[in-house]
Formats: structure tokens, C-alpha cells, sequence
């Protein structure tokens, strides 16, 4: 596997939101988290007066957040994934979307990298929940430097988002050039295309690695713009790969592959595996064997992209 | 209304009404010419299905043309069965899931106060929200930032859907509870106009904390055969009710 230089998600959101409160005085940001370890922390040292600790009311946080966006200030809510969008729920439908309130919801502690406080704190259902709601965006990057990028992009319109951050370090992939509706391609290829988020992407250009060593190209394909999705990049690849294989760290029943699937079978059906988490709660572990525990190891995706190959003919 | 939307909340409409009106014709610094004056008093109608009292108001204060009142909750409608605040710009916030309004209005008042701008926030809850977990984070956030240009205002009316609100999961004392989250704490008639003003011009005085009016209210205020029947809650009138009702009320279909 590639030796690659890791940073924290979390560091990059904070940079970028003390960025974002020097360039527009109107920006708030509240907490729920009790501890800041969602790393508002800088913002609230450096703008106090607009920074508001909220810590344990992660549904009244979305509900205060309505009403300060719509008095016209851009806000930025923060909380662990799990209760940011999952008690948040209810508030982020009526008080966010449904107002659509300029807020912008940067979750932290998604998937099962949590680790150790195990299923209670490892959110496998946001992207279902967030992506369903009317009018929200929804975002999830896969590194340090996209995450910058998307909390920047976000501030760029009016209207509601959703981005969710891995709590472990993730190693840096792209330069941050991330565009909002748009797959970013990090390998070419033309013999099968891999979809992946998060978390999972480091391991998606593992495996295209590995299959590129036995003569096959994987094209790579960095999903992080959830909502709205690039529809044109998964007709592309699948009329040009034949067949796609999706990585998530997420309920695979309702996220990126269902996704996947639904887009493609529409204009362009070809077989699509999907990796990710069965439909089942967590638990306590070391992060990163939790991944590979719960079937998102890079030797399973890779087991999945020969199979897809099989399909295809284009190995016996 | 109700009688022509064929739906909707004649009861709770009613309670609240005396104090809509009292708000929205008196206490609230608000302009029909510019809805959107940025230093506006703002009001959270936090029980969302008390919607006609407020689409009422509002249209008889200039904010919209009353003949589209009997229009409520018909597709297309900007009246919705709750406020809507993307149909009908004139209302601040849409609300119905019960216990959210009072956050939001926290949040108008947090950003008025960050703002520097004069405008008060004015929530009216129901005594049915009091029972949710968030109506009771809000006040705790109220509280805590001492929000002076903040009132929550109580309709309790202590009915709701089939039943009387304390024959469950009941909420008094429920001024000493408000006194406990740090909210200078009045109780009134609710249909009562002298006392309303006087208790809004109380909480316009008072420094240093939000405040909280506990108006008890009659449901289905005004009719005879509504009023404190909880059957009113979530019916509407036939038409011959409806007549009955509006000639008691001093109007007409």
C-alpha cells in the first residue's frame, strides 16, 4: 500500500471556518459538542462573540441556527454526526429545510472511526437522512484538503448543507480542487470504474493499485459531492468502464451505492458492487480494523472488483 | 376559515387570538409597506396550527388581501394548515413540529441582540409543546444568554387532542418553572386586553432576562358551543356551525 502523508479533517474545517469568520462579519458558529473537539475551537478564540457553545442541545442547536439564518447571517452548526443529523433530525427537516435557513451543518465523528464508544457515536445513516431532505446539500470529504474546500464552497450560496467529517486523520489525496456537483477523477481507467467516499477512498486507490499491478485499470472516482451528484461522471464511467464498484463507510442499503445503482440503471445499467457497511449497528474496536471487520477492507473491495470483472468477461 | 378549508384548528385559534391581536395590531413594531424592515419586532408562532388567528391578523393589518383568507389549506394556497414562511413572506417562520419555535425565536433574538438592532421577539407556544424536551432546551438557552428581548408567551388553554392537558403528563406549576430557567414570570387573562398590554409593556421594561407570559386562555374563545370543548381541536365547523359561530363573534360567511 502507498505510504501517504495523513492529516485531520476536523483541523482543516477549523482553518477554514476562521477563514470564512474573517472574510464575512456575519458568520456564526455554534457547537453541540460539549468537548470542541469538533475543532470550532479556533473560531470561537477568535470571534467569541460569535461563537455559541451549545454543547448536548444538538436539535435546539439546529432550531437557534434557523433563527439566526434567517435574520440573514450565514451559520455554521457543528456536532458528532450521530446527533447532529439524528436528533437533529426533526429540527434540520422543519426549522432548516423546510424554512430553507442559510445553515450549514458541518458533522463530525461519521462512520465507523469513531471507534471505541462503539454503535451509539457511529452515525451509518446520515447520507440516507440528509440527502432525502428537500433542498439540502450534502457533502463528504475524503480529505483534509477537500474538506476545506467544502466548507468553503458552502458559503457560496444560500440555502442549507450537510458535510460529513471522518474523526480519524485521512491520508491527503487531491490538491482541494473540489467543485461542488462534480466527481473528481484521481485515476484514469477504462476497465471498471470505483465510486468512493470518505474514508474509503485512500482504499479505493489501494485496490486500483493492486489491479493495476495484474494489468487491469480502475478509473477512481472521488464522490465527495454527494448532493448534488455528478450524474454525467457515473453515465461516463459506466458507458466507458462497464461495470462499478462503490465504497462507503455507511449503511450500504441507502447511500452511495444505492445511489450509484439508481443513476446508472436509468440510462446506462451496468453491474454495480457495492462496499460498505451491512445493515447492522457497530461496535466498539480499533478504528481501522473495525473497517476491515465490517467487510470495507481493501482485500474485500478488491475481491468485489474481480468479481465484477468476472461479470464483464473481462477476466476468466 | 376552517369551515371552508374543511380542516384545521378552530380551538386553538380561538384561544390565541385575543393575543395575536393584541401583537399584531399593538405591541409589535412591524410595517405592511416593508415587511422586510430589518429592525422589525419579530413574532414565532410556535404553535403553527393556530394559523388563522394569525393569517387574520395579518390580512386586516395590511400584510396580505384578506379574500384570500378562505383559501386556507387548499393546494396551492399560500395559507398553509401551519404558518409557512416561504408561501406567505409576512409570516417569519414556518413551524408545526411541536417544541421547535421557541429555538428559532431564541435564535432571531441572539441574532438581533449580535446585531445591535432594537427589534423583540415574541414566541406564543402551546401548553401541548410544554411537554416536549425542546421547547424546555430552548428556555434553557434563553436563560442562559439572559435574552431581554425575548417573551415567550404561554396560550394555556389546557386542552388539547381528546383530552385535557394536565389529565396526562400535566405541566404545572409551570410559573415556577419558568421562574426556575431565569424568566421574569407573569400570569394573566388572556383574553383579557388591558392586562395583555400591560404585562407586553412589563417585559419591554425588564432588563437582564427574558420573559415569560402565562396567559390563561378559553378554547374555542368567544363561541359558546367551542368554547373549552376539546372536541374543537382539530375540527372544523359545517357551515350552519360556522354561521352560528361567525354572528356570536360579530361577523358574517
Amino acid at each position: 500500500m502507498t505510504e501517504r502523508k495523513s492529516a485531520s479533517l476536523g483541523e482543516a474545517y477549523g482553518q477554514a471556518l476562521v477563514e470564512l469568520g474573517e472574510r464575512d462579519p456575519f458568520l456564526v458558529v455554534l457547537d453541540a459538542d460539549p468537548s470542541s473537539s469538533t475543532r470550532t475551537a479556533q473560531f470561537g478564540k477568535r470571534f467569541p462573540e460569535r461563537f455559541f457553545q451549545v454543547g448536548g442541545m444538538d436539535s435546539t442547536m439546529m432550531t437557534i441556527a434557523s433563527g439566526l439564518a434567517l435574520g440573514g447571517r450565514p451559520v455554521y452548526a457543528s456536532g458528532f454526526a450521530v446527533f447532529a443529523a439524528g436528533q437533529g433530525y426533526s429540527a434540520i427537516r422543519q426549522s432548516v429545510c423546510y424554512n430553507r435557513a442559510n445553515v450549514k451543518i458541518v458533522a463530525t465523528h461519521g462512520g465507523l472511526l469513531v471507534g471505541g464508544d462503539g454503535a451509539p457515536y457511529q452515525m451509518l445513516e446520515d447520507i440516507a437522512l440528509m440527502r432525502s431532505l428537500p433542498g439540502m446539500t450534502v457533502i463528504v470529504p475524503g480529505d483534509g484538503p477537500t474538506t476545506r474546500a467544502a466548507a468553503l464552497a458552502i458559503a457560496s450560496f444560500d440555502g442549507p448543507a450537510y458535510v460529513r467529517l471522518t474523526k480519524e486523520n485521512l491520508p491527503i489525496l487531491t490538491d482541494g480542487s473540489f467543485t461542488l456537483g462534480r466527481a473528481a477523477q484521481l485515476r484514469e481507467g477504462s476497465d471498471l470504474t470505483i465510486v468512493a467516499i470518505g474514508a474509503m477512498l485512500a482504499r479505493a486507490l489501494d485496490v486500483a493499485e493492486e489491479l493495476h499491478r495484474a494489468g487491469v485499470e480502475a478509473r477512481v472516482l472521488d464522490f465527495a459531492s454527494i448532493k448534488p451528484a455528478d450524474e454525467k461522471a457515473l453515465i461516463t464511467a459506466a458507458r466507458e468502464t462497464g461495470a462499478i464498484l462503490t465504497m462507503e463507510e455507511h449503511n450500504v442499503l441507502t447511500g452511495l451505492g444505492t445511489l450509484v445503482a439508481s443513476v446508472t440503471a436509468t440510462t446506462s445499467p451496468v453491474p454495480v458492487r457495492q462496499v460498505g457497511v451491512p445493515d447492522l449497528f457497530g461496535e466498539s474496536g480499533d478504528p481501522w480494523k473495525l473497517l476491515d471487520h465490517y467487510g470495507l477492507s481493501t482485500k474485500h473491495a478488491l475481491d468485489e472488483a474481480w468479481a465484477l470483472l468476472q461479470v464483464r468477461g473481462k477476466v476468466s | 376559515m376552517t369551515y371552508h378549508a374543511g380542516s384545521g384548528h378552530p380551538g386553538g385559534s380561538l384561544s390565541v387570538t385575543d393575543i395575536v391581536t393584541a401583537l399584531v395590531f399593538h405591541e409589535l413594531r412591524i410595517d405592511a409597506d416593508h415587511p422586510d424592515w430589518p429592525d422589525r419586532d419579530r413574532l414565532v408562532l410556535s404553535k403553527g396550527h393556530a394559523a388563522p388567528a394569525l393569517y387574520s391578523a395579518l390580512a386586516h393589518r395590511g400584510f396580505f388581501d384578506p379574500k384570500i383568507l378562505p383559501t386556507l389549506g387548499e393546494i396551492g394556497s399560500p395559507l398553509q394548515g401551519n404558518v409557512n414562511h416561504r408561501t406567505l413572506p409576512a409570516i417569519e417562520v414556518s413551524t408545526g413540529a411541536p417544541g421547535q419555535g421557541l429555538g428559532v425565536a431564541v435564535g432571531m433574538a441572539l441574532d438581533a441582540r449580535l446585531a445591535k438592532r432594537p427589534s423583540r421577539v415574541y414566541a406564543i407556544i402551546g401548553d401541548g409543546e410544554c411537554r416536549a424536551g425542546l421547547t424546555w432546551e430552548a428556555l434553557l438557552a434563553g436563560g442562559h444568554y439572559a435574552l431581554d428581548n425575548l417573551v415567550v408567551l404561554l396560550d394555556r388553554n389546557d386542552l388539547e387532542t381528546g383530552h385535557r392537558n394536565e389529565d396526562r403528563i400535566g405541566i404545572e406549576p409551570i410559573a415556577d418553572k419558568f421562574r426556575a430557567f431565569g424568566y421574569d414570570t407573569l400570569e394573566i387573562d388572556g383574553h383579557n386586553f388591558s392586562a395583555i398590554f400591560e404585562a407586553l409593556a412589563r417585559a419591554r421594561a425588564t432588563k437582564g432576562r427574558p420573559t415569560a407570559i402565562i396567559a390563561r386562555t378559553v378554547k374555542g374563545k368567544g363561541v359558546s358551543f367551542m368554547e373549552n370543548q376539546e372536541a374543537w381541536h382539530g375540527k372544523p365547523p359545517t357551515r350552519e356551525e360556522a354561521e352560528r359561530a361567525l354572528a356570536e363573534l360579530g361577523g358574517s360567511l
